[in-house]
């Protein structure tokens, strides 16, 4: 049966024990997080994600001025979110104003313009409007990541280390935020604190977002507390913070980053969502997903109003889900490298040199 | 317990966050304090919202005396005569949607795994990352935009470019031939076949305006019901089982023959009663079919011959829906453009019709359904191809290929069941999960579901409202994980309830 196919090359490699030992000698005498290191990156599609967001991140943060605090660094494009700048009207198609200035097209036109991205209705530069956007979002997002990622661990790691009755206290509060329909409650909250600011729904999210990873890391120190070593060092005379910060929590730090990354790519699609329904950043601010339903229905005859804050949020979730994928690979000790032609025949030249 | 602790902490939340009469108190108008003073009475408004929760409590709690009061909403129509309207809606769309998503999420992860790092493999995973990381509201634009606005152009001027017949045919054959993997040669033969098979298809199409009439017509049922035969026999019990093999060819003949009788049934008795009894005659077929190809070992017989059963009967379904397509787009409600944007139903459509009522239906279905799908088919395909992997690295897996069980068995019996236990109870979840998310793709189609009335609630303040909604989708997570729990207990003997 060719759908089923590839017996052979099943058998074959639970035959060739020795494909174990490439895979353990590549790692031999490299520390824990050498290793991890070592296997991200290999790991192809999540480096490229990662350079990618890297700089996606410095291009965005550095494109309008920012302020830190009292000091104003100013950013690299010429035009802000409030300067209103005259709406163009030539070599528009149909009649639109605004059109994005953008060619790559080789030629005369060729370069990025006056406004690469566009105007909007009133003719602010649609590029500087994408970028603060984008600005918000990011934000929104590490925040939701930090704050979920935080009350995560702390209230895994205490309902699993200590157990019995706070476990059962804490594992039912869980249940409880878990039975919240999280949009409907995002709604609620964001509606009113849409207006207090952005920073304050990022953090509201995150106090609602941390349930699944409180579960996950829960679960890891129920495993890990009955390890040998647990026991091993409470012998030693380690007191339980020594034991649950050294001894516990880097074992379980592979399953945390993961999950964070996790929440983040799906933070930055709930922060857009409800920006879209109109719950979370409002008006006078901007925010990607406010910026999509506001020129949703002029998709037909001004596209790139819409493609743009699309663009972006795609980028940035893509990157972090891979990113993740890559952490996964890279932390699961079960996890090998795909042994390739090229190190099958450099094992057998070694160990013919070794003859 | 939780679920009043729950329902207490919304309803104090929302309460508190919101205040209905915003609005009205800055009117001056005079009908707008006769408003305030009414609204405060029927909606209890003078009451603190801890104490106003336990009068809401009393009427939730009513249904156990058979009188539910789940209170009024502002426009002075009851709670329950809201949700009454809104839970089909919803359930029908996220229904559809769930099951599509997890046959389609299924075939391809369970490909994906079998072919391990092969170019589908990779291909599938970035497909699955890219959709994960798709905004559903956006997507469902570009749907709308793509799917319906473009298509229904189309359709008034129906013929298809050279260009995109080439770049579809492209796409199909880089699909399959990925699909089957290989060397170079057999790549290039295989994509080659698939890029011609797609090509003529497309021509055909385009030659006899098949979109404007579609139909499959009784020779074509017959071919591709052959080739399900052959299919469904390959992975029910394999092609060596000559009695199976018989039995469902001969159902495919039959389904032949029956073309011209269905359609008489379907034109004067259509209803879904209908529908069901050809089912059951299908079934009764099958299992005659098992008994006269076989004597031993009828169970598997009778499976194949009931599966292409349905199947081919679907085919014909299929085949009597899509005749009514002319009729649906020359009605005046359609008015020549078939695909909708907008809304659960066409009610300018009033017909007696049943076929052009359900094909109403389907066609209202599709964007939202397509939309739904991609969101969730990601899931699925990673879920699957993680499940599949950990089982097919299992000893036992090993045992059974070491014992010379070929690899349709292995990966059916062995691995396929294994797999489908952590899956089984995630699908529940997924179900209700869906319920919940659906609100945005309402609000893009403007389905009037339960995520609408939610909106609806937020925004004009209706705590009834959305005390109803929030408590409905409560109660439905609540059900759903015990039922989760549930099926995963019956299916996996190893884990046991309440020990």
């Amino acid at each position: 049966m060719k759908l089923f196919g590839r017996k052979e090359q099943a058998t074959g490699e639970i035959l060739a024990g020795g494909e174990n030992a490439i895979a353990n000698k590549e790692v031999e005498g490299l520390s824990q997080g050498q290793i991890v290191r070592r296997r991200f990156f290999h790991h192809r599609a999540a480096v490229i994600a990662l350079i990618t967001l890297g700089s996606l991140i410095l291009f965005v943060m550095t494109s309008l001025d920012s302020k830190i605090g009292p000091i104003r660094i100013p950013g690299w494009w010429k035009w802000t979110v409030e300067d209103i700048p005259e709406l163009r009207y030539e070599d528009c198609p149909g009649g639109t104003t605004g059109c994005p200035t953008l060619s790559l097209k080789p030629g005369s036109s060729f370069g990025l313009g006056t406004h690469p991205f566009g105007q909007d209705d009133i003719g602010r530069d649609y590029f500087a409007l994408v970028m603060n956007g984008a600005r918000r979002s990011l934000m929104i997002m590490f925040v939701i990541g930090a704050v979920a990622g935080f009350i995560g661990v702390v209230v895994g790691s205490i309902s699993g280390f200590y157990g019995k009755k706070i476990d059962a206290v804490l594992m039912r509060l869980v249940d409880f935020i878990q039975t919240v329909p999280t949009i409907i409650i995002a709604a609620v909250i964001g509606k009113a604190a849409g207006k207090v600011g952005p920073l304050y729904l990022a953090l509201f999210l995150g106090i609602l977002g941390w349930t699944g990873l409180a579960r996950l890391v829960r679960a890891q120190f129920l495993q890990l507390r009955e390890m040998e070593f647990v026991d091993a060092a409470r012998v030693a005379g380690a007191s339980n913070l020594r034991i649950a910060f050294k001894h516990i929590l880097p074992n379980a730090v592979g399953q945390i980053i993961v999950s964070v990354t996790l929440i983040m790519a799906g933070a930055i699609l709930t922060e857009t969502a409800l920006s879209y329904l109109g719950f979370g950043v409002v008006a006078p601010d901007v925010s990607l997903g406010l910026l999509i339903s506001q020129y949703e229905s002029s998709f037909t005859t001004r596209p790139w109003l819409f493609w743009w804050p699309g663009f972006f949020i795609i980028s940035i979730a893509l990157c972090v889900n891979f990113i993740g994928d890559g952490l996964r690979d890279a932390f699961d000790p079960r996890q090998r490298r795909r042994i390739t032609k090229k190190d099958r025949e450099q094992a057998k030249l070694q160990v013919k040199a070794g003859e | 317990m939780i679920l009043f602790g729950s329902s207490f902490l919304v309803y104090n939340l929302a309460a508190y966050a919101s205040d209905p009469l915003a609005e009205l108190r800055l009117s001056t108008d005079d009908g707008a304090r006769q408003q305030i003073i009414s609204l405060t009475r029927s909606l209890n408004l003078d009451t603190p919202p801890p104490i106003r929760y336990f009068l809401w409590l009393r009427g939730v709690l009513g249904i156990f005396v058979g009188n539910l009061n789940l209170g009024m909403t502002r426009e002075a129509s009851t709670v329950q005569e809201e949700l009454a309207y809104a839970i089909p809606v919803t359930i029908r769309l996220v229904l559809v949607a769930t099951i599509t998503a997890v046959l389609f999420g299924l075939a391809l992860g369970i490909i994906s795994a079998l072919r391990q790092y092969s170019r589908f493999d990779y291909g599938m995973t970035f497909l699955a990352f890219l959709l994960y990381s798709l905004p559903i509201f956006w997507v469902a634009v570009l749907l709308k935009e793509f799917m319906a606005i473009q298509f229904n152009n189309f359709l008034s001027e129906p013929n298809i470019p050279i260009r995109w017949m080439v770049i579809f045919s492209i796409f199909t054959g880089i699909f399959w031939s990925s699909l089957f993997g290989g060397e170079r040669k057999r790549f290039w033969s295989v994509f080659g076949g698939a890029f011609a098979t797609s090509f003529v298809i497309l021509w055909a199409i385009d030659l006899t305006d098949w979109y404007l009439t579609p139909g499959l017509g009784p020779i074509l049922i017959g071919f591709l019901a052959v080739g399900i035969a052959f299919g469904v026999t390959a992975i029910s019990t394999g092609l060596s089982n000559a009695a199976a093999k018989k039995a469902a060819l001969t159902m495919a003949g039959l389904a032949v023959v029956w073309y011209y009788p269905a359609q008489w049934i379907f034109n004067n008795l259509a209803s879904y009663f209908t529908i069901f009894i050809l089912i059951s005659l299908i079934v009764l077929s099958g299992l005659g079919l098992s008994r006269l190809y076989s004597k031993i070992d009828r169970g598997p017989i009778a499976r194949t011959a009931i599966i292409t059963g349905i199947l081919s009967g679907f085919l014909i379904l299929v085949d009597r829906i899509m005749q009514s397509w002319d009729d649906y787009r020359a009605t005046d409600a359609v008015n020549g453009r078939p695909v909708p944007t907008y809304g659960q139903r066409k009610d300018q459509l009033v017909t007696e019709d049943f076929w052009l009522n359900n094909l109403d239906i389907i066609m209202h279905l599709i964007l939202p359904t397509l939309a739904l799908i991609l969101i969730s088919l990601a899931g699925w395909i990673r879920f699957t191809r993680g499940a599949l992997l950990e089982v097919l690295n299992q000893d036992y897996i090993r045992t059974a290929r070491a014992k010379g069980l070929n690899e349709r068995v292995v990966v059916t019996r062995h691995a396929f069941r294994n797999m489908m236990l952590p899956l089984s109870s995630l699908f529940v979840g997924e179900f209700v999960g869906l319920v919940g998310g659906a609100v945005i793709t309402e609000r893009v189609f403007g389905w009037q579901g339960m995520g609408t009335l939610g909106i609806k609630a937020i925004n004009s303040y209706d705590l009834n409202l959305l005390m109803g909604v929030n408590l409905l989708l409560s109660i439905l997570v609540i059900f759903g994980n015990l039922l989760a729990d549930l099926v995963y207990s019956a299916l996996d003997p190893r884990i046991r309830l309440g020990k």
